[in-house]
């Protein structure tokens, strides 16, 4: 420090030649250091972007080298063709599925909130599958669900009469109630975990300090957590409306989409990958990245904009 | 003497007060006990739920094929048989797939750490023309679902020449993750710069402010990320299924994902399977829980 005053002092050629030394440098550092990620970023994110909204004005294979402009028909016939909209009706499952699981992901944070005995474990436990590979959970639950299989077996035991049971995965009115479930069942905990930090956000003392005026917990939860904690919990409603409009692991491994288990998700991979129309699937793939692009919106307005009363 | 009573009398007040006040605690304590029975009720009832269909594939993972067929789920296995594991392991290639996974883990953590904190310290320490629009370009691309765009992604990878090489996973995963960039961003924004600085004047490099100051202080931020990212990398399907479909570049997701063919009925290697895959992540699990915990929680507020 000392000696760089000295210098400016006596040779001010020197510090000019430091300070261009210096903006080399920086522009050395600032090149060097993004090329890779903005190479990564523009290869795997941007450039595909571009593609697929080129393809989806197209007629392709994927192979060949014959690709010919057919202008809106792909999107024509995502609107027309009932079977492309028909699947997103099997949302409506995964997000009425994943407003149960909120629902109850704020009752178990609240009640794990107060000190009771094995709490941890109970948090871990029902934390625990949304760690768990997806491929696992979809086999555990093939095995669940299978013919003679774990829910089978605990029904039998309760009184149900074996030749009665449905299959749970081979009944189109019932395969996606069972599908849901295993969303949920994965996914509650997380949910539960996001709200838990929310809450311990809130004052113990107010808790206490109701708690001693009589309040019961339902009063606690309605009149001092849940303002609290408006803003983590509406977040959630938007993830859940994005999940549900992109389902797509759980029911690819365990049913691959079929007996009216498929989603939009499904429907647009089997439709590049499967079929081979690079141009229909792609004009698939806009139409949802347009959905998802007006959730976000609707988050990034109505509820990030309200953030300060997070807590952060 | 009146000073003195009036005190005694406070004090009594204050005494009954408190007396009153334990009782009524005691009272409201009595008063929840059927509620408090009804919310233990409920917890192990949960528990269970999610406990059992693991706990049943862990039974059967280690009965006989004969066995299995003729006992029911949650009949206990006559003797501890690790038979299903070694056939899972070694003829299920679930051996390979735990290599694969670990070579591609491995590097896709490094890259994503490396790339995500040399984007950060780029952005959020200098001044350059460009610097706000790259960091939108960014900004927009955590917003796009990488899952819509496969069709052409696909196309790209194959023009490269990576398709069916472990590249094509490993260059996905760390290209396609800004999540980790915002963590890393967020975390800088707290690290005041007197300590580059103090550095620069001294006659440091940048590159020695980033290699010995800022990837230190950075270390909470890439213990999250690379317990986010190495949970979701471990767990992730669809891409190694996609790109890497020859069965010598099997990961663990996609060797269990074979076994529904050619093991189709034979449940006890598939439960042996899924046992192996799940016990990773139980260990990583119990060791690491606080930073699970804290970690999930910033990783999904962000997407």
């Amino acid at each position: 420090m000392e000696n760089e005053e000295e210098k400016k002092v006596k040779k001010p050629s020197v510090l000019k030649e430091f300070l261009t030394r210096r903006k080399t440098q920086k522009w050395i550092i600032v090149i060097s250091f993004l090329i890779v990620p903005m190479f990564l970023l523009i290869a795997f994110t941007y450039l595909p972007f571009v593609d697929m909204v080129k393809y989806s004005f197209m007629k392709w294979d994927g192979f060949s080298t014959k690709k010919s402009w057919v202008g809106l028909d792909n999107y024509l016939e995502v609107f027309t063709r009932p079977e492309y909209l028909k699947v997103l009706k099997n949302s409506i499952y995964y997000f009425v599925g994943s407003l149960i699981q909120i629902a109850l992901a704020l009752f178990f944070a609240t009640v794990l909130n107060a000190k009771i005995k094995g709490g941890n474990f109970f948090k871990g436990v029902i934390f625990f599958p949304s760690l768990i590979n997806g491929v696992a959970v979809g086999m555990v639950f093939l095995y669940f669900y299978k013919g003679g299989g774990t829910l089978d077996t605990i029904l039998t035991a309760l009184g149900a009469d074996p030749e009665q049971l449905p299959l749970w995965l081979g009944n189109a009115a019932i395969i996606n109630f069972s599908l849901v479930f295993v969303s949920l069942w994965r996914y509650m905990g997380q949910n539960m975990v996001m709200f838990n930090g929310a809450i311990q956000s809130v004052s113990g003392e107010l808790l206490e300090a109701a708690s001693l005026d009589g309040a019961n917990t339902w009063q606690q939860f309605m009149y001092i957590i849940l303002p609290n904690i408006k803003t983590v919990v509406s977040l959630n409603l938007i993830l859940a409306v994005k999940g549900a409009i992109s389902v797509f692991e759980i029911p690819y491994i365990m049913t691959g989409g079929n007996n009216g288990s498929s989603t939009f998700v499904i429907q647009t991979l089997n439709t590049a990958f499967g079929s081979r129309k690079i141009g229909l699937a792609s004009a698939m793939g806009v139409v949802l990245l347009i959905f998802i692009m007006i959730v976000t919106f609707i988050q990034k307005h109505f509820i990030e904009g309200k953030r300060d009363d997070y807590g952060k | 003497m009146a000073n003195k009573v009036k005190l005694q009398k406070q004090y009594n007040d204050h005494m009954a007060e408190k007396a009153e006040r334990k009782a009524r605690k005691k009272k409201v304590r009595l008063k929840k006990l059927p509620l408090t029975l009804l919310k233990y009720a409920v917890l192990i009832f949960t528990a269970a739920v999610i406990l059992l269909p693991l706990v049943v594939v862990f039974l059967g993972s280690f009965k006989g094929h004969e066995e299995f067929l003729t006992t029911g789920v949650f009949e206990l296995p006559k003797n501890l048989n690790f038979d299903n594991y070694v056939r899972a392991f070694v003829d299920g290639k679930m051996s390979l797939g735990f290599f694969n996974t670990v070579i591609i883990l491995f590097a896709s953590i490094i890259a994503t750490v490396l790339t995500g904190t040399m984007t950060a310290y780029i952005i959020n320490r200098f001044k350059f023309p460009g610097r706000g629009m790259i960091s939108n370009l960014f900004l927009v691309a955590s917003l796009i679902p990488s899952i819509t765009m496969q069709m052409s992604v696909f196309q790209i990878i194959n023009k490269m020449g990576l398709f069916n090489t472990r590249w094509s996973t490993i260059l996905l995963f760390a290209g396609t993750d800004i999540i980790s960039i915002y963590i890393f961003l967020q975390f800088l924004e707290n690290i005041s710069y007197s300590l580059d600085e103090s550095a620069i004047m001294d006659g440091a490099s940048y590159f020695k402010v980033y290699r010995k100051i800022i990837l230190p202080l950075l270390k909470p931020a890439i213990v999250t990320v690379i317990i986010i990212k190495g949970v979701g990398f471990y767990n992730e399907f669809y891409t190694p299924y996609l790109y890497m479909p020859s069965s010598d570049l099997a990961v663990i997701s996609t060797a269990l994902y074979k076994f529904t063919g050619p093991y189709g009925s034979q449940w006890e290697i598939i439960c042996a399977g899924i046992v192996i895959t799940l016990l990773p992540t139980l260990i990583i699990f119990l060791l690491l829980q606080k930073q699970i915990y804290a970690g999930m929680t910033q990783g999904s507020v962000k997407e």
